[in-house]
């Protein structure tokens, strides 16, 4: 069955853009409802890649699509001066030079550390217009989510997939339930995409979307910059989700004109007359719905080791015995892995470390938040801070904005992009019993570092606990500027 | 990849809900190109001290369950990262099955690539395997792919849903990817019109 088969079999079906995005990319559809997708975007990073090209040498297949697959290094990378030369991990480096020769060998597109291109493979996509809407995009990596920001329908892949969809530009897949997420009215002051996303978390729990693709739709997500809209949809992903997307509108079309790989002329006319038609229909079905109010969330931190553990700042670490079923045991070993009291306030909490950066808070929207903060102040004494630019052009974009020296300026390392100590796969790592202030997605244990303490926030409220050295509500920082 | 049609061993009760990937196999085995030899590190970090010796609290450490081929597992196992180091490490230590309320997408996907069958089961069963997997070696439950069954050891059973694709896969040891090249045909048809629909792409 073709797309258009779908599509003809109820055409007056109201859909959800889930829909329309999934119709137009099945290339063939089982008797029992397994579908053959067609994949639009391959992004391929240094990780999970390595066991997949050498799939494809062992069996002699060839990568189908190369005009299509785009890598770069990023999980591995040091973030210091240098790396273009050498990478002194023997084992990190192995995978960068396995990278290096599997996109020459196979003729993908590339940006290899010496690029100014190069950086986090979910900030490069958008940046170079490879990411557009209306596409199928997956990465060997569970923030491909990120992506549906755009409206398109993006997921992260196992390795298998990885070559799977390196051999036949498809993946076979099951169709996921469709899930709406609205964020209603406006965001108070000093509230975040990133606090909209954890909010949710919050509200659905890890498992809340699994086996759906959300739809983030309603004001609030309406109001948010693209940067802002990533945020939110990358970390669909920890609330069980497939993927998260958001409808284009003029903002997103706005994002991607004029980008390297964004189409021109005739092709733009005729991309953005279809995007201009992925929007979910009226009457279009949900199986789940969850509606927060806009005015009802706040600056929210985590304070164990799931991003489900969330709460408002002004909050207090919770009790076991707050919770029910697994959760109880689940909460007794994050508290003693956190090393945290249940009654203890959320801002008595001290930190000894500041990572601002990750898919999730690595845009120059965000370092322009945590410098709003941080311009004029320093960090207390005796913290490690570190800003890692998503990418090679933000960490520019930074630079030429004055932002880089607001953060040296307040004793914060400025460093090369990458992942970072979002996963510590590099050599920017916790040591045991450390604590964060974490812009990135997980608080899993030993994430950052074994026996490394992570609470997760937004960029804003991570400058202000660099500040006063302990979590803090950047709403009384931001009054104190308004005073000033 | 190894055929799964019946088995029967011994299950290790991991009751902690949200068991991530990054527990599974942290991050510094990740840095390997090969898919093999993960085994030792599986769950590294609830499983060793950092000087690397053994906790001997830790399940799979206790002489009952050093040959488990089953984990019974708490709410959304294998939630986090894509990882497919996840599965590898799981296979190669000897785990060919896991039983579960619910698990996450991706990780759910990546075991059957390899070889492995995520079962999810509904609380009451789940929590029955449970109790059965803490007898340890004197527990065996039976995993039966073609009757989509699991058994106790006290012979209770209780049937499984299992997509019918990913069952003939897993029944037969097929290569996703060989199955999707003899339809090379409607590829190259969907890449024809899609030269039209969306010739941007």
């Amino acid at each position: 069955m073709t797309s258009e088969a779908t599509s003809a079999a109820n055409p007056a079906a109201p859909r959800t853009i889930y829909d329309k995005i999934w119709d137009a990319h099945v290339v063939e559809t089982s008797e029992d409802g397994t579908c053959l997708l067609y994949i639009d975007r391959h992004l391929v990073h240094e990780v999970t890649s390595p066991q997949a090209f050498e799939g494809l040498r062992m069996t002699g297949r060839s990568v189908r699509a190369p005009g299509k697959t785009v890598a770069v290094p990023d999980h591995n990378v040091p973030t210091t001066a240098g790396r273009d030369v050498h990478i002194d991990n023997e084992e990190s480096r192995i995978q960068v030079e396995a990278l290096d020769r599997n996109a020459r060998d196979f003729g993908i597109n590339y940006y290899p550390v010496s690029d100014i291109r190069q950086g986090i493979v979910h900030i490069v996509g958008p940046e170079q217009g490879w990411t557009l809407p209306g596409m199928t995009v997956v990465c060997g990596d569970s923030h491909t989510a990120t992506h549906g920001a755009f409206g398109a329908l993006a997921h992260g892949i196992g390795t298998s997939e990885v070559e799977h969809v390196l051999a036949t530009q498809t993946l076979i897949q099951k169709k996921s339930r469709n899930m709406k997420v609205e964020i209603t009215g406006r965001l108070r002051p000093g509230v975040t995409a990133k606090d909209i996303t954890l909010s949710v978390i919050g509200e659905t729990g890890t498992a809340g979307g699994t086996g759906h693709v959300i739809e983030y739709c309603g004001e609030a997500i309406r109001e948010l910059s693209m940067e802002g809209r990533m945020t939110v949809c990358n970390m669909a992903i920890e609330g069980g989700a497939r993927a998260g997307l958001i409808a284009p509108d003029e903002k997103t079309f706005a994002y991607v004109m004029g980008r390297p790989h964004a189409p021109k002329g005739a092709q733009w006319e005729a991309a953005l007359a279809w995007w201009k038609t992925l929007y979910t229909d009226e009457g279009a079905h949900f199986d789940k719905v969850v509606t927060l109010r806009g005015e009802d969330i706040a600056p929210v931190v985590t304070w164990g080791t799931s991003p489900e553990d969330v709460l408002p700042i002004t909050g207090v670490v919770p009790a076991p015995g707050d919770f029910t079923g697994g959760k109880v045991e689940a909460v007794q070993r994050s508290l003693d892995y956190m090393g945290l009291t249940p009654g203890m306030k959320l801002t008595d909490i001290r930190i000894d470390t500041v990572f601002i950066g990750s898919c999730t808070n690595g845009r120059i929207e965000d370092l322009r938040a945590a410098a709003a903060i941080l311009k004029g102040r320093t960090i207390a004494p005796g913290l490690r801070g570190m800003v890692v630019p998503g990418s090679g052009l933000v960490r520019a974009q930074a630079e030429e904005e004055g932002l880089a020296q607001i953060f040296v300026d307040a004793g914060l390392e400025w460093r090369l992009a990458g992942c970072s100590m979002c996963l510590a796969m590099n050599p920017d790592q916790l040591s045991p019993g450390e604590r964060c202030a974490a812009t990135s997605n997980r608080n899993f244990e030993g994430r950052q570092g074994r026996g490394g303490r992570t609470h997760l926030m937004s960029p804003a409220m991570a400058a202000a606990a660099a500040v006063t050295g302990r979590l803090t509500d950047v709403r009384e920082m931001m009054a104190e500027a308004v005073e000033a | 990849m190894d055929k799964f049609t019946t088995l029967t061993g011994i299950a290790a009760p991991m009751p902690l809900v949200n068991i991530d990937t990054d527990m599974i196999i942290p991050k510094q085995f990740l840095k390997t190109i090969k898919r093999s030899g993960l085994g030792k590190n599986l769950f590294d970090e609830m499983r060793y001290n950092p000087d690397g010796s053994e906790k001997p609290d830790f399940v799979l450490n206790q002489p009952a369950y050093r040959n488990a081929q089953i984990i019974v597992a708490g709410d959304n196992f294998g939630c986090g990262s894509s990882r497919e180091h996840a599965p590898w490490a799981l296979l190669d230590f000897g785990i060919r099955c896991v039983i579960s309320t619910s698990f996450a997408d991706i990780f759910f996907n990546n075991c059957f690539k390899n070889g492995i069958l995520p079962v999810v089961l509904p609380r009451e069963a789940v929590d029955a395997l449970m109790e059965d997997a803490k007898n340890g070696a004197n527990a065996r439950i039976t995993v039966d792919l073609p009757s989509q069954t699991v058994t106790a050891s006290d012979g209770t059973t209780w049937a499984f849903e299992v997509d019918e694709f990913k069952k003939h896969c897993l029944l037969n040891g097929l290569d996703d990817i060989g199955l999707t090249l003899q339809k090379v045909a409607a590829i190259d048809s969907y890449e024809r019109q899609l030269a039209q629909a969306r010739p941007w792409v």
